[in-house]
């Protein structure tokens, strides 16, 4: 995976540099050439959007986790009730689309409250609560996958409910869960270019305004292709990391949480 | 010590215990034995409400099973659990798994959970294994690893549900050899197993269920030797004879 990762950033700017050579009527790589003036430029501008998206992303993604986790846990209370409002959070907020979302907490919420929301709170809310849906059902089931016989256990030595979950369930949770939360973080940043509409100025934002200037489409857009590529690419990379050293004791374990291990008759 | 009074519980329309009485005397061995889907498990499940029994009462040291949540966190805090698929805690080493109830449920200090797990360490002798992880340790450490574990919360009663089951054939002597252990040091138990010979060895009552109630119960030798009734004798016969 290292190397995979190594060999696209060592391709990327070779390929662009070769493309900024050349030149036709159809192709103007000059725009983005890093060779020319005005190439430096116009790519200083786009990877001027580069911070707010991953400021943007960090900020979702925390109140996401934060939120969804708290909500989680409401879909795993005993009591019916909880459950009931937990799938009504879910279920709205997995349904919204995020754009839509954006859109009514930047022009509608104001309205409500009487004050305005600048662009990049209101993204943050909407796209927060949008992930917190998904975050939460994915934690769900990631303790429902946990064995029954890890909660009789753990009810066995007499552990509160809260210690239960605290140090048996949710870290073999939590364990299980990681590729789909950082596939969940991996949408959640290329969500973050709905900002754009409202005029957060990431890097969607960065390319369509560049866009307009040059009437060079295609080669501006594709450098914003490579620009998600380049954020999506580290992003796994990380996760992966993460997956391998939360992971290493449980992947031992095989079936140690049945016990089975080869011992089942 | 632990008291079943007409004691009933349902699964649907499977009336799993029908009109249990029992009772479990301090430092008594109890064996209950009986054909699958006799309701033996069910039977000792409801003593740490692991299940809920629906009718009739049954008491722990003079406490009633019920709802109450503090009331069962005591309950359970006094009785050991040992479960046929061991179910030590995967992601904690095995010190870990037995310092976590100690700590958490009891409030005793790391220091003194440390030594309490070294000293029941040493008693199931795994002391070496301490910080492995349940994972890297043979079916038979692992079932030893969760005694250690039941024993480390100082019990006032052993459950043992079907402990050899899920074992190799040559794991089960070492489990059972630290059960007979235990019950030489006078610990209350309640087994549910199919090992006779265990039966035979330390068990002051034998206990056959059949369809939800109990058909039987007797000391080891009249139980054996003398079967009153024609299913316990047929499943005796059939057990023995392999």
């Amino acid at each position: 995976m290292k190397n995979r990762l190594y060999c696209f950033l060592i391709v990327l700017p070779v390929c662009l540099v070769l493309a900024g050579c050349a030149n036709s009527d159809k192709m103007g790589w000059y725009v983005i050439n890093p060779m020319l003036k005005k190439g430096r430029i116009n790519i200083e501008f786009l990877l001027s959007g580069v911070g707010w998206t991953i400021a943007l992303t960090l900020a979702c993604v925390t109140l996401a986790f934060i939120i969804g986790f708290a909500v989680s846990l409401a879909g795993i209370s005993e009591s019916r009730p909880v459950n009931w409002a937990y799938r009504i959070y879910v279920e709205i907020f997995r349904s919204i689309p995020p754009l839509v979302s954006i859109l009514w907490v930047y022009y509608g919420l104001p309205v409500l409250m009487g004050a305005d929301l600048n662009p990049f709170v209101s993204a943050t809310i909407a796209l927060s609560l949008y992930g917190s849906g998904f975050i939460a059902e994915i934690l769900r089931g990631g303790v429902q996958s946990v064995a029954r016989g890890q909660f009789e256990a753990a009810d066995s030595i007499g552990l509160t409910r809260f210690d239960k979950l605290r140090y048996v369930v949710l870290p073999q949770a939590i364990r299980r869960s990681l590729p789909a939360l950082g596939n969940q973080v991996v949408i959640m940043l290329k969500m973050s270019s709905l900002a754009a509409f409202i005029g957060v100025a990431e890097v969607v934002r960065r390319a369509n305004e560049l866009s307009v200037t040059e009437y060079r489409p295609l080669e501006i857009y594709t450098f914003l292709v490579l620009e998600y590529l380049v954020l999506v690419l580290v992003v796994s990379w990380g996760i992966r990391r993460l997956e391998k050293r939360l992971g290493a004791d449980e992947r031992h374990a095989g079936g140690g949480s049945t016990g089975s291990h080869g011992q089942t008759q | 010590m632990i008291e079943f009074r007409e004691v009933h519980k349902w699964f649907g329309d499977l009336h799993v215990l029908n009109d249990i009485n029992l009772k479990v005397h301090h430092g008594e061995r109890v064996v209950v034995c009986g054909p699958s889907g006799s309701g033996k498990s069910t039977l000792i499940r409801c003593i740490n409400r692991l299940e809920q029994h629906e009718r009739g009462e049954i008491l722990v040291d003079g406490t009633a099973v019920s709802d109450s949540r503090q009331a069962m966190l005591d309950v359970r805090r006094d009785i050991g659990m040992v479960f046929q698929q061991f179910n030590l805690f995967p992601h904690m080493s095995v010190l870990e798994n037995l310092k976590l109830g100690p700590i958490r449920a009891l409030g005793v200090s790391q220091d003194d959970a440390t030594s309490r797990a070294r000293k029941y360490l040493e008693r199931v002798k795994i002391p070496e294994q301490a910080d492995k992880l349940p994972a890297q340790l043979s079916g038979g450490q692992q079932q030893r690893v969760a005694i250690a574990r039941s024993l480390c919360m100082e019990p006032k009663v052993m459950l043992f549900d079907e402990p050899t089951s899920a074992l190799d054939p040559e794991m089960i002597s070492e489990v059972l050899d630290t059960m007979i252990e235990l019950a030489d040091e006078g610990m209350t138990m309640v087994c549910v197993t199919h090992e006779m010979g265990f039966a035979k060895r330390v068990a002051d009552n034998v206990i056959f269920m059949d369809e939800g109630r109990i058909v039987e119960s007797g000391a080891p030798a009249e139980f054996f030797d003398n079967p009153r009734n024609e299913r316990t004798r047929e499943f005796l016969e059939k057990i023995i004879a392999h």
